[in-house]
């Protein structure tokens, strides 16, 4: 088992490099950069002279290899410098929004969770019946509308109604408080995010209960119980969904990961200070800093969760830790 | 005693001769106290205003400091009205034949920390600005061209000695991005300090910045304008989508937005907030061009150029554009209310300003026919922004259309766009704009000159050059207004080096318990907040 | 020693090659999965619109009308006009043309492109899979909008490059999928049998391996379209999707959802419905495909 957990510990340090790899070219790839974005703001003529001292201070107008071995050795010795936008510590950055991205992320994996199980188990037991539909077609819907348009639709629609109902339109704070400082303010304003978000998600998770319930449910051993005459719901909770969650907690394992990062359209739309937002603008404004670090942090949590989703199956099949 | 309709009538006069009375006063009293929750749509890089070039850092960190002299809050539309910030009495006339001017500076002016004021720190100030160090940027260093030297003869004159006498001077000191510094924090930590600390004189101390998020002020109890700021701090709020900062001002998060709005949203806002919303509309001291790249055939054939300036139907763009996007008014190389401007009999000589669009549309046609390019393709490069530039970029390219010319809008993101405008220069036409904060038109024309190193034509017009150099040394006022006619129909009609599409508008709706705030024409002027006041 | 008959053998692997003759499969489908019948018809309906889109529509979607601008829907404008006159309906099935061909280019590369790599991946095994599936976690990994971000920002902005940008978060997610399928394929013995009689490494793989991730391929194929529809939304939310005057559903509501929710909200409506009917379509088709295909998933 050991060597099961050492293999892939050693196959995160490859990822994490080829990811630092991408970023690094792909950002450089981009046409203009931070100096000459920072003094353009309003068509004047700025001569190259700023420009040069610019670049020469953030570093960028060194040899590429240079630049390249700078930010590794910086990501492994975790040193991860200052933003060249903002000119404050990445980490301090980073840290600012992580608390909100955090919050949303786990309110938005509860609300799919506790969505998708029972309906996608509804689903799975009463197949192809018109509650199968419904659910189904409940599920996709979460999929197929565009996250802005709900998030908008959402906001106009508070505004709108609570106008109608006490005459004074009300919206979500706009800025973040912390759960700890202001419970009202803060539920209040993450509370949209989390269920837009939520429901999404939810429609993934939804059809991977739904599909590995019906698997189990045609395994030998349900057949067994069934005939041995135990009721057909102690036969589902007791046997048949505990056996389908694994694949059910891939899912949302892998979706939470996706999540830190990931939201950047919820977060324009709800106008929260989380990371995906600090992603865009890091990317809008070349600033090559923070882009590396937020791609690094980003992969990272991919690489960790899959790792312990991995050595989840691996406990519970031996059959793949001998592979 | 009076009867019942006497004491009514009574009543009427005295009230309608206190509702006159107020209004000849004109103001009412300013409150004390509240705390003003704005959004700002853009991003701050650097605390460091002489570094920086973008409101996203001046609405929310002007109101930290103070500067040597300033656009009067109270009429910030007439680029002629100055006032002493730190200086004190007037704002000085130049002496020694327009080459010297002398300041005298406020007495018991205190940085936020303590440090009190004096002519050394406006000194250290503008000697960063106007001659910076080796590796010290210094974004309006270009301005100040005219400088010679800046003395301090006592703790409270500042004296600018200035080569050559230049109406362009004044306006330039006025520039809401010269933040003045203490001398002390610029000896003790450095020119790079004031990226990432503050410590002004102005209205409000420095509380927090969460960056991303907001940034927080307080009232600054020892302003030197008694009185003060009337609020009791404020909040700049951080809101990238327009959206956002509208729902917010519709749902009381936010009461003011300094940028502007599309009509549309200041329409929704009107309809749904009846007389809770209060709207200022000016003109914008900003124009949206569309250069043609002169170094790319066959637009470096005048008629091709004078072609595609005449398939643009200003008038009738304005018209509606101007129900949609935050453009409106037809006008040539001058902001559009400055004496200097063109009148509109003026403008319609201009190619492409004439109101028969069908006829100017049949002369392009035949112009690009005669020139041998009847199917002209463009390639148009604009920039990734909603407001004004894509739907005057969609506009265009429908106006085009027209005359036979088929263009593809090749839209970036703000950085790669600056990169194919400024270096790689591989467009045909590319949107371009000018926006200036202080109106000062004699500088900002220079736009169009191709010797100007933010025209990016890539073309020489020598006849230009020397009307510009008459210009910038004209005394008369008739003459100079002659001389500027020639100066637009040579850019803008005969060369057709640079095509004036439409002038911004600014729409400002903000709730109506915000009081005192003028709207100016630029969104960089006036933004100190401190004679900003809340009416609840 | 007996002498194996080749011609038996190749005939016996060829049966059991046989799973789902794919005629049996469509009319199973047909009658047993009413609700992917529907999302089928929901496809055909966008195929057949943006095929004739000159003959339906009575406009052009591209030509300002500033007279005719924010019309509520009418007789002569069915679903309005947005704000530079032009006829949303037009639009809109115009803006089928360019969803369906951002969707079936990104998904038909994506999913071919991660076809062969997964299946390569498990049939060479070794080194080779181990680098392949390195790289395919860091592009998994990545955030796909800031991908899509880099990719159009580096690239410009326009269809081509949005293809681009949307196709690659596909190929690992489908060559993810398809090497486990394969995997599991690889241990059945009639591989073991083929290469036993000396059948080439191409010849396993086209006749034997692929047809046998066809299933999660053609799954993962229609849920790729109707990603691929909503990741042009979004990028054209970002400002980074298709460029105006192309009409193109995210764009349009992107254009019209901020600023004419509520004076004109027909403008930012029916592109919202036309692309969430669209991703519901694809995916109720591909669900019922999958349900057929897998004869794990059938009803009792």
């Amino acid at each position: 088992m050991s060597k099961y957990i050492l293999k892939r510990v050693l196959l995160m340090i490859p990822t994490l490099i080829g990811a630092g790899v991408l970023v690094f070219f792909l950002m450089r790839l981009i046409p203009g950069d931070v100096c000459e974005l920072r003094f353009a703001g309003t068509g004047l003529y700025v001569d190259q002279e700023q420009i040069d001292t610019c670049r020469s201070n953030l570093g960028i107008d060194r040899p590429m290899f240079i630049q390249f071995a700078d930010f590794m050795f910086g990501f492994f010795t975790f040193d991860y410098g200052e933003s060249m936008w903002t000119g404050k510590p990445i980490l301090f950055e980073i840290g600012l929004r992580f608390e909100l991205s955090l919050q949303v992320a786990i309110m938005a994996t509860f609300v799919a969770t506790i969505i998708a199980i029972p309906l996608g188990a509804i689903s799975a037991i009463k197949q192809d019946t018109w509650l199968d539909y419904a659910v189904r077609t409940f599920a996709i819907a979460g999929i197929a509308i565009p996250s802005f348009w709900l998030g908008i639709m959402i906001i106009l629609g508070l505004l709108i109604v609570t106008q109608a109902v006490t005459g004074i339109p009300w919206m979500p704070p706009i800025e973040y408080r912390s759960l700890w400082d202001d419970p009202m303010h803060n539920l209040s304003q993450l509370i949209w995010p989390a269920v837009a978000t939520g429901y999404r998600y939810s429609a993934v998770a939804t059809r991977m209960t739904r599909s590995a319930l019906l698997e189990v449910l045609r395994e030998d051993y349900i057949r067994t119980a069934r005939a041995k005459g135990l009721i057909e719901k102690v036969v589902i909770n007791r046997h048949a969904l505990k056996n389908a969650m694994l694949p059910v907690v891939t899912i949302i394992g892998i979706e939470f990961a996706f999540l830190m990062g990931g939201l950047v359209v919820t977060e324009q739309v709800f106008n929260l200070n989380g990371l995906g937002k600090l992603f865009v603008e890091s990317v809008q404004n070349h600033d090559y800093a923070m882009t590396q670090a937020l791609v690094m942090l980003v992969v990272l949590i991919f690489v960790v969760t899959n790792f312990f989703i991995d050595l989840c199956y691996a406990w519970l099949d031996p059959r793949i830790r001998y592979s | 005693m009076l009867n019942r309709t006497g004491r009514l009538a009574l009543a009427a006069v005295v009230g309608l001769g206190l509702t006159a009375g107020a209004g000849a006063a004109k103001a009412e009293t300013p409150k004390s106290g509240g705390i003003l929750n704005f959004v700002v749509g853009s991003k701050i890089p650097s605390y460091d205003g002489h570094q920086e070039t973008t409101f996203g850092m001046i609405h929310p960190i002007r109101p930290f400091y103070s500067l040597l002299i300033r656009v009067n809050p109270n009429n910030p539309s007439d680029p002629t009205d100055f006032e002493c910030d730190l200086c004190e009495g007037d704002v000085p006339a130049a002496t020694e034949n327009g080459t010297k001017y002398t300041f005298k500076i406020r007495k018991g002016v205190t940085f936020h920390d303590g440090t009190p004021l004096t002519s050394a720190d406006i000194k250290a100030t503008m000697d960063k600005i106007v001659f910076p160090p080796q590796g010290v940027p210094s974004a309006r260093k270009a301005f100040f061209r005219s400088v010679d030297t800046i003395t301090t003869p006592d703790s409270h004159t500042i004296e600018f000695k200035l080569k050559f006498p230049t109406a362009a001077f004044i306006p330039a000191l006025a520039t809401p991005f010269n933040f003045v510094y203490s001398k002390k924090d610029l000896d003790a930590h450095g020119m790079e300090w004031h990226k990432a600390n503050i410590n002004g004189t102005g209205p409000f101390t420095f509380v927090q910045h969460q960056p991303g998020a907001f940034v927080e002020g307080a009232k600054n109890p020892n302003y030197h304008f008694s009185g003060q700021p009337y609020l009791d701090g404020f909040k700049a709020i951080a809101a990238p989508k327009m959206a956002v900062r509208l729902s917010a001002i519709r749902g009381d998060r936010a009461s003011i937005e300094f940028r502007g709005f599309p009509p549309k949203a200041r329409d929704d806002l009107v309809k749904s907030l009846g007389d809770k919303i209060t709207v200022q509309e000016s003109d914008w001291n900003c124009v949206l061009l569309a250069t043609p790249n002169q170094k790319r055939k066959p637009f470096d054939k005048a008629q091709v150029r004078q072609a595609l300036t005449l398939g643009i139907d200003r008038w009738g763009g304005s018209k509606y554009l101007s129900q949609i996007a935050i453009v409106k008014t037809v006008g040539g190389v001058m902001f559009p209310n400055h004496p200097l401007a063109a009148t509109k009999d003026e403008l319609m000589q201009l190619k492409g300003y004439s109101s028969d669009i069908e006829a100017s549309r049949a002369e392009a046609k035949k112009l690009l026919a005669d020139a041998g390019h009847s199917g002209l393709k463009v390639d148009f490069s604009n920039r990734g922004v909603d407001q004004p530039y894509k739907v005057v970029g969609t506009w265009l390219v429908d106006q085009w259309r027209k005359i036979g010319v088929e263009t593809a809008q090749r839209v970036q993101p703000s950085g790669p766009f600056y990169d194919t405008l400024r270096k790689k220069k591989d467009f045909d036409v590319s949107i371009d704009f000018n926006c200036q904060s202080v109106i000062n038109p004699i500088a900002d024309m220079t736009k169009f000159l191709g010797s100007a190193g933010n025209n990016y034509g890539s073309f020489e017009d020598p006849e230009l050059e020397a009307i510009y150099a008459k210009i910038e040394k004209e005394g008369d006022a008739a003459t100079l207004r002659q001389l500027v006619r020639q100066y637009e129909t040579r850019s803008l009609s005969d060369e057709a080096s640079g095509m004036v599409t439409l002038w911004w508008y600014k729409i400002n709706p903000h709730r109506s318990y915000v009081k005192g705030w003028k709207i100016a024409p630029s969104h960089y002027l006036a933004q100190h907040l401190d004679h900003i006041w809340l009416d609840k | 020693m007996a002498i194996v008959n080749e011609a038996a053998l190749e005939a016996q692997v060829e049966e059991l090659e046989e799973k789902t003759p794919w005629f049996v499969a469509a009319k199973t489908m047909a009658r047993k999965q009413p609700v992917g019948v529907a999302g089928l018809f929901i496809v055909l309906l966008m195929i057949f619109a943006s095929i004739f889109a000159p003959v339906l529509t009575p406009f052009h979607p591209e030509y300002n009308s500033f007279e005719n601008m924010l019309t509520p829907p009418n007789a002569t404008y069915l679903m309005g006009t947005d704000q530079f006159g032009r006829d949303i309906f037009t639009r809109i099935i115009y803006g089928a043309q360019t969803a369906l061909f951002v969707g079936f280019s990104a998904a038909t590369i994506g999913a071919f492109a991660g076809l062969v790599l997964g299946v390569a991946s498990a049939y060479f095994g070794g080194v080779f899979d181990l680098v392949l599936q390195r790289i395919m976690d860091v592009f998994m990994a990545f955030p796909l909008i800031i991908l899509a971000l880099a990719v159009v920002a580096t690239l410009g902005a326009g269809t081509q490059n949005v293809i681009i940008a949307i196709t690659i978060p596909f190929i690992p997610q489908c060559a993810r999928v398809v090497r486990s399928n394969a995997l599991a394929i690889r241990e059945i013995p009639y591989v073991d049998a083929a290469r036993a009689l000396g059948f080439g490494h191409m010849r396993i793989i086209l006749r034997h391996m692929a047809p046998n991730v066809m299933a999660p391929f053609l799954i993962l194929f229609t849920a790729f379209v109707g990603q691929a529809i909503l990741l042009e939304a979004s990028l054209s939310y970002l400002g980074m999707g298709v460029q105006e005057p192309t009409p193109a559903w995210g764009l349009m509501l992107q254009g019209g959802a901020e600023e004419y929710a509520e004076s004109a909200p027909w403008v930012a409506i029916w592109p919202g419905v036309a692309i969430s009917l669209a991703v519901f379509g694809f995916n109720l088709f591909g669900d019922a495909v999958r349900d057929t295909l897998d004869p794990r998933l059938r009803s009792r």
